[in-house]
């Protein structure tokens, strides 16, 4: 129900831009509160990384044997589906400008690109925003990591949830973070062995904030659950470790090309491999990941500020009210800090309450609501400090990588390169070493490497900079009514003309890079 | 004894409805309807669909959500198809992709 509809832009009070656990809180908590709200999401369906669920056309009757926490969900969806909220799956918002409102107020208009080939521009405005666009996983390159059947561990996890498929029998979880918990959990319960669980970090490095444990008592049985099913199923985590070669065919295509083992080697305090440490371990898959980072390209180009979280992320800079420092952009989840599902509801609702207050005046009933909530958030983010200190990545790691190892997916960038540029070039930042390199140009944007390209360079990774949240096609921008003037590809400090919206190479994915397919609703960019 | 592991299809009780065929590199593989093009080929025990443009080297599916572009796939003779996105389609034919999949096309 937009306040003020036009065909062609409608106007609601609020949009919400992701509908995972924090957008879907937040949108049903506004929306019930008495506003007008959209929801956008790339995904055709909702539920964000944390829901993911199988497409309809599967008709599972039990998602939820895949997933911990189903009735939270649930509980969302049956609240989005009761009340008013437009949902518009399917549109991925690839940026955000600001206008002034009739009232001199700001107003805040969406461009997304919509439907099955991500070709259909939609516009939107809103009187307030809130961002929800969660978190991509953090990936350290190691030997070998670049050969099919290594998945990323949210990636095995979201082909399970999604597809209910495998990537193979025995899988060995590797990385940092308590993802890897999740992912392992998830794995055995859909049928695969996970020989061994190789966390970098060590758990016992929790001990170190026994406040924070305290006080988050619910994240700690979230932690017992997971390792209660790994026990069940006889999986070993290994702490301090990490692997540091793939072994496998590269040889041939299709079924031929697989993994047949991983060398595992036990780690120092700074992550360094220990020489003499390594063992092997047969396996026939490799999911992987180094914790989460929040993702920001949204609110970076509309200027938010950001912080530097204890495992050296960028998070954004919020209020008690989950304001960021652009008035009018709320945000909530872990756009916030990388925190869980459970955090990001409550934000999510604590976002919302201090959304209607402010169009509004304060809702009655609501204070004691905000009081509780804000309660619970504070114990959950000392929580979720606690796991990024203890989970951040050592800078011993990259002693792990060899010359030959593929920094750079997109683009086969090796160590070597990347090394040859900071100490024979003296490249200093993330920028030059792309321009010397290629690192970070290709199809990808550097979504993957760039963490771990900064890191080589020595330079702390900045927050995700890129013009657009989605490569925009050609067709696209032409089909974006004239009085919007192009995004300026010059506002990203390290950018070049490939990677930004006008100049897609023949090597770059352009118009015909994303799933075309009319007759179905999946596919999320163009 | 040991019980034989159930599938992630059999613990969510999923009943999709009839499977379909498409193709890979000429091989029959079956898919279920809802599955992306990169299910169906992990379902068929295939991990690698494309090369490298300068190495050559073998990749398939990493991310599994869209964002880093190393599944992408020839289907119906169309390169660079993220098949981790793209739903599968009765009688798909998917090809393994060569560099940037133009010459693909022109041979
Ligand atoms: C790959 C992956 C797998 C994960 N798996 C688990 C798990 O199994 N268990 C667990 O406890 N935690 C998991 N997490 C952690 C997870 O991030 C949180 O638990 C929880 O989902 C966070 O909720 P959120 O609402 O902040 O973000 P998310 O759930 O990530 O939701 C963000 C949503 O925003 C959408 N979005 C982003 N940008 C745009 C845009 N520009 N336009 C439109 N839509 C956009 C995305 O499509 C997504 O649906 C996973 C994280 C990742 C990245
Ligand atoms: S697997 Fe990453 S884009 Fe498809």
């Amino acid at each position: 129900m937009p306040t003020s509809p036009t065909e062609a832009e409608p106007e609601y009070d609020l949009a919400v831009i992701g509908a995972g656990p924090a957008g879907l809180a937040g949108a049903v908590t506004a929306e019930e509160l008495g506003l007008s709200v959209c929801l956008l999401d790339s995904s055709p369906q909702p539920g964000g990384q944390f829901y993911r669920h199988p497409a309809p056309a599967l008709r599972a009757a039990r998602p939820e044997a895949l997933h911990h926490d189903w009735p939270a969900f649930a509980a969302l969806r049956d609240r989005l589906a009761a009340g008013t909220v437009r949902v518009r799956a399917a549109h991925h918002v690839w940026t955000v400008e600001r206008l002034a409102g009739p009232d001199g107020e700001g107003r805040w208009r969406l461009h997304a690109l919509a439907g099955a080939d991500g070709g259909r521009p939609v516009r939107i405005r809103a009187r307030a925003l809130l961002l929800a666009t969660g978190a991509a996983e953090r990936q350290l390159p190691f030997p070998g990591w670049t050969l099919p059947g290594v998945v990323s561990a949210g990636g095995a996890q979201a082909m399970l949830k999604s597809g209910l498929v495998l990537p193979g029998r025995r899988v060995v979880v590797a990385g940092s973070g308590p993802l890897l918990l999740a992912v392992a959990a998830t794995l055995v319960e859909a049928g695969a062995h996970v020989p061994l669980l190789v966390e970098a970090s060590g758990y016992l490095d929790y001990a170190r904030h026994p406040g924070v444990l305290a006080a988050a008592p619910g994240k700690l049985l979230e932690g017992a659950a997971h390792a209660a099913a790994l026990l069940a199923h006889r999986v070993r985590p290994l702490t301090r470790h990490a692997i540091t070669r793939v072994h496998g065919t590269s040889e041939g295509s299709g079924a031929e090309v697989r993994v047949n083992a991983v060398t595992v080697s036990a780690l120092d305090r700074d992550w360094r491999p220990l020489p003499g440490s390594e063992r092997r371990v047969a396996c026939d898959a490799v999911a992987v990941g180094h914790g989460l980072v929040p993702h920001l390209d949204l609110a970076t180009g509309l200027g938010c500020a950001v912080r530097t979280t204890p495992d050296g992320a960028s998070a954004l800079v919020l209020d008690a009210g989950q304001q960021t420092s652009v008035p009018g952009v709320w945000s909530a989840g872990e756009t916030g800090g990388v925190g869980g599902a459970r955090l990001a509801r409550i934000e999510g609702e604590l976002a919302a309450l201090a959304i209607v207050s402010r169009l509004r005046g304060r809702p009655r009933a609501t204070a004691a609501r905000a009081r509780r909530l804000a309660r619970a958030r504070r114990r959950l983010r000392a929580f979720a400090e606690a796991m990024a200190a203890v989970h951040a990545p050592g800078p011993g790691w990259s002693h792990w990588l060899e010359d030959t190892t593929e920094v750079c997916r997109c683009e086969e960038v090796t160590a070597g390169c990347v090394r040859a540029a900071v100490d024979g070039l003296g490249a200093r930042d993330t920028r030059s070493v792309k321009l010397l390199t290629r690192a970070g140009m290709g199809w990808c944007q550097g979504r993957v490497c760039g963490g771990a390209v900064a890191r080589l360079t020595g330079s702390p990774p900045g927050p995700d900079r890129r013009p657009l949240a989605t490569p925009v096609t050609l067709a696209a921008l032409a089909a974006t009514p004239p009085d919007r003037p192009a995004p300026d590809p010059t506002a990203e400090p390290a950018s070049d003309a490939r990677t930004g919206p006008t100049a897609p190479t023949t090597d770059q994915p352009s118009a015909d890079t994303g799933p075309t397919r009319s007759d179905t609703h999946r596919g999320d960019l163009p | 004894m040991r019980r034989r592991r159930r599938t992630p299809v059999e613990r969510v009780l999923a009943r999709p409805g009839p499977p379909f065929e498409i193709t890979f590199d000429g091989r029959p593989l079956t898919a279920l309807p809802g599955q992306s093009i990169a299910a169906v080929l992990w379902n068929a025990g295939v991990l690698a669909w494309r090369t490298t443009r300068v190495a050559g080297r073998p990749r398939g599916a990493f991310c599994g959500i869209g964002q880093c572009f190393d599944c992408l796939a020839t289907v119906n003779g169309r390169p660079n198809q993220r098949a981790c996105l793209l739903p599968a389609a009765p009688g798909d034919a998917v090809t393994t992709q060569k560099g940037d999949g133009r010459a693909d096309l022109a041979d």
